[in-house]
């Protein structure tokens, strides 16, 4: 037994619209309908023009984020049956839209990369030495901030980034404090160069939103408060040490 | 040639009244404002003490005015609104731990709300008695 | 990327955001309702019961921390509101902000400390 529901959507074609436009479309529904499954119902039976990113369809490949009624959602992750009153879906806010459900996303990938999340060591301990070891707690400093699937809902939910593109923004953030963190790393000095800046940990005002939005329970604002304590610990010691 | 064209959406003055978490941002950096009139009543009122019984008096009676009570009434829950933000995000800025465990947010939480309470008593007990 | 100073004015904040949470709401409901309402018999908040408070080292402590603290607080927050609001303030704004809350600490420390002597 399929329902029917409205869907509109924020359609934006470069070659023909000036701005973005609502379009709605009705679409046959079951209990266990993903709104990336909605997506692909009007692309193959209602309009092949609509564009959208999509890959494994199980929140993991984080291509799929866009707002839903105003809020940032992983498509394959949003389910019809939540949404009696119907769906407004636009592409992911604070992002360009390249077409459709599309957003241009370079700017939060250059982010990511600027934060060099992978381990710096230039002197790796060698193989007789053993293996690395790491108690819970050690872990427990950096895991959840690794679960991070780069889906970009934290940027689209976070003001402080929407108003100034120079702030480096929740998920960057969170993972520059989970390689910070993880006892491997020794470039913890490098990355502090960001963490210090007003770019970096404190253009955040701790609005809190990135953490509400995130489908993997990253939390990035509190890697970024960590990160404030750290970089307020950072001052601190720059003040005796002049000239560094 | 590209045909690329990125479309930017303009954030707006008012983005804050459109998204329900954002508009709850928005209350508690506004207590800031009667927090800090609050302050400033309560410096002008220490001013006032400097200058004697009639001065301090006269501060007291003002505050009895319906304007202030309201004033003070504002204050006081929206002041309690930025309690329950500052004690909920607390645990987000505190790292602890007992040996190889996190001490539980709860634990953080429930500690500040028990600080305020004995906090309001003591103060309590101090004019009272 | 510079370094900001902003750990500066952020424990400041901290702190100030830690004493409005614990320690204001009771002060309002003391000197803002409870008092004035006359709930609170006007000779527990006499003229010369508060004096003394304030002469002592512990009140004055007290008051110090009650009334200066919150303000970095506010200052803080709104410094940051401006710029939620898009009004990209420039440094003249934030020292006339923050200079608020630093005149206002002096100021009530003087006060006391005139008292204390
Ligand atoms: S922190 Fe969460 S919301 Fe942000 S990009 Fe990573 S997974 Fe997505
Ligand atoms: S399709 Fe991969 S996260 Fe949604």
């Amino acid at each position: 037994m399929a329902e029917v529901m409205k869907i509109e959507i924020l359609r934006y074609r470069p070659e023909t619209d000036k701005e973005p436009v609502w379009q709605t479309f009705d679409v046959p529904f079951t209990r266990e309908m993903s709104l990336l499954e909605a997506l692909a119902y009007i692309k193959d039976e209602l309009d092949p023009t609509l564009s959208y990113r999509w890959s494994c369809r199980m929140a993991i490949c984080g291509s799929c984020g866009m707002m839903v009624n105003g809020i940032p959602k992983l498509g394959c992750k949003t389910f019809l049956r939540d949404y009696p009153k119907g769906m407004k879906v636009e592409a992911l806010a604070n992002f360009p839209i390249e077409r459709d459900l599309v957003v241009d996303m370079s700017d939060f990938i250059e982010k990511l990369e600027s934060v060099k999340p992978y381990i710096i060591n230039d002197n790796p301990k060698s193989l007789d030495d053993g293996c690395h070891t790491q108690s819970p707690k050690d872990m427990a400093q950096y895991k959840q901030f690794s679960m991070c699937i780069n889906c970009g809902l934290c940027y689209a939910a976070c003001p402080q980034y929407g108003l100034d593109k120079s702030f480096t923004g929740p998920a960057a953030l969170a993972i520059l404090h989970r390689y910070n963190q993880d006892n491997r790393d020794a470039g913890k000095a490098e990355r502090m160069k960001i963490v210090n800046a007003e770019e970096g940990a404190w253009g955040c005002t701790f609005v809190g939103y990135c953490s509400q939005v995130c489908p993997k329970d990253v939390d990035p604002a509190a890697a970024i408060q960590l990160g404030k304590v750290d970089s307020a610990k950072d001052y601190v010691i720059a003040m005796f040490k002049p000239g560094e | 040639m590209t045909k690329r064209k990125p479309y930017e959406r303009k954030m707006g003055a008012t983005w804050w009244l459109k998204n329900a978490f954002h508009t709850k941002y928005i209350i508690r950096e506004g207590s800031s404002l009667v927090i800090a009139i609050y302050s400033m009543v309560l410096l002008f009122g220490l001013f006032r003490l400097s200058q004697g019984t009639d001065a301090f008096n006269g501060w007291l009676g003002a505050m009895s005015q319906p304007a202030w009570l309201a004033f003070h009434l504002l204050t006081l829950v929206w002041t309690l609104y930025h309690s329950i933000t500052w004690f909920s995000l607390a645990p987000k800025a505190a790292n602890l731990w007992l040996g190889q465990k996190r001490v539980p947010d709860s634990w953080i939480v429930n500690s500040m709300y028990g600080a305020l309470a004995g906090i309001s008593v003591v103060g309590l007990v101090l004019v009272l008695i | 990327m510079k370094r900001s100073n902003e750990p500066v004015f952020w424990g400041m904040f901290g702190a100030g955001g830690m004493v409005a949470a614990l320690f204001t709401p009771i002060a309002i409901l003391i000197t803002g309702l409870l008092v004035p309402l006359g709930i609170i018999p006007a000779e527990q908040f006499s003229y010369e019961r508060v004096l003394a408070f304030s002469q002592h080292w512990l009140g004055a402590a007290v008051i110090w921390v009650i009334v200066s603290l919150p303000l970095w607080l506010c200052m803080h927050r709104l410094y940051h509101t401006l710029h939620d609001f898009g009004i990209h303030a420039g440094n003249l704004v934030k020292a006339l902000f923050y200079g608020v809350a630093f005149a206002g600490s002096v100021a009530c420390a003087t006060l006391l400390l005139l008292g204390l002597i």
